[in-house]
């Protein structure tokens, strides 16, 4: 097959951010601040473990390992998640601006892969349009009721949330090295392309809600992740994730 | 209840959160700080109609949706949700329940209490006998 590996360092790299992402949302899971959004957070959390799932699913057809066996078997170093889904967070206000950061570029990246020359990944991101849609629909309220609805404290906490977070999110369009083979065999425009969207996309709402969005061009972005150089609070996260699955990894389920 | 009890959690993400052991003596809600509920009305089919499914907190319109697609169209299908503001829905008080009383009595107001069917069988039967009637004079 054509662009293999390419095509694998984009289904890993996705698959890795969805399952983290997934997994740090669930932690507010029982926590959340009222019923109501415990339920919308953990479900959430949920879809992106399903979405993590498709895509494991689909590179085991490539022929990597079982779905399991990559989300829970493999060392730090293998993992390609970007530093902002590694962060923990003990403010929910960083857990909903992280959200807001992470599935705006969800949203871009999906909806350029519904016409990706990889048909597997162009099914995938129709049949998650929905999911996405209404997760960004989520965040998007709770920037609103939070920053121009909200008071003088939630504002300042979201605002100190996004001036954490946005180096993070820049680290999240890490330029990889298959990048321009990507453009080219029409499987993915590329991270440089999906950052320039992004960004189209989230500063005007950012600004609407009522933040100040930090200087882009002034700021360094967190990369390495791509690369298997993580956070110090990737390996702690990778050891409570798989704690049950590896004392028995065969246990059928 | 006792004062002294402490709370200590087996889950990293609860210890995580360094939440004190002691617990503060119970203070309650101040009066208003709830947040408003919306009622929730849930359509399962295009054109079918919204049934009322049940109600949740939120603190604006927006967020009711948010929280009732969740809430509520999370395990069955659906393609669409109404809400509306608990407090806007005109109702009967409970004191006015007598008004009703007397309307399991009023059984002539049943329509299963038409025999229409029978009617109809009786006619139809009458109608093809004249037919074979006719039929057979000519």
């Amino acid at each position: 097959m054509e662009h293999r590996a390419a095509l694998e360092d984009l289904l890993v790299r996705m698959a890795d951010d969805a399952l983290i992402y997934g997994h740090r949302n669930s932690e507010w899971t029982g926590l959340a601040p009222i019923l109501e959004e415990d339920i919308a957070f953990s479900s959430i959390a949920q879809d992106k473990i399903g979405h993590a799932l498709a895509l494991y699913t689909l590179l085991h057809q490539l022929g990597h390992p079982k779905p399991d066996h990559m989300a829970f078997m493999r060392q730090e170093h293998q993992y390609r998640c970007c530093h902002l889904v590694e962060l923990p967070t003990q403010d929910y206000a960083v857990a909903l601006m992280r959200h807001a950061l992470f599935d705006y570029a969800e949203r871009v990246r999906y909806e350029a892969l519904r016409e990706s020359a990889y048909k597997p990944l162009a099914e995938l991101a129709n049949k998650v349009r929905g999911e996405i849609k209404y997760h960004v629909f989520h965040a998007n309220t709770w920037l609103r009721l939070l920053g121009s609805e909200g008071t003088d404290e939630s504002r300042a906490r979201m605002q100190a949330a996004l001036d954490l977070l946005m180096p993070y999110a820049l680290g999240m369009f890490e330029p990889s090295p298959y990048d321009d083979e990507l453009w080219r065999s029409g499987i993915f425009p590329g991270e440089n392309a999906i950052r320039s969207r992004w960004l189209d996309d989230i500063v005007p709402v950012l600004e609407s809600s009522g933040y100040r969005v930090p200087s882009i061009e002034a700021l360094e972005p967190t990369v390495g992740g791509r690369r298997g150089y993580h956070t110090e609070h990737f390996q702690p996260l990778l050891d409570e994730m798989t704690i049950v699955f590896r004392l028995d990894p065969d246990a059928e389920w | 209840m006792s004062r002294d009890v402490t709370l200590q959690s087996l889950d990293p993400r609860v210890t995580r959160l360094a939440i004190p052991t002691e617990q503060e003596p119970f203070v309650g809600v101040p009066e208003g700080s709830h947040l408003q509920t919306f009622e929730v009305f849930h359509q399962a089919k295009s054109g079918a109609r919204h049934i009322h499914v049940g109600s949740i907190h939120a603190p604006n319109a927006e967020m009711a949706m948010v929280f009732a697609k969740e809430q509520y169209a999370r395990r069955s299908q659906c393609v669409n949700l109404w809400v509306v503001k608990t407090s806007e829905v005109i109702a009967f008080s409970p004191d006015d329940a007598d008004l009703f009383a007397t309307t399991p009595e009023k059984d002539y107001r049943d329509a299963s209490g038409y025999k229409v069917m029978q009617k109809i069988l009786a006619w139809k039967q009458r109608i093809q006998q004249e037919q074979s009637q006719q039929q057979q004079s000519e």
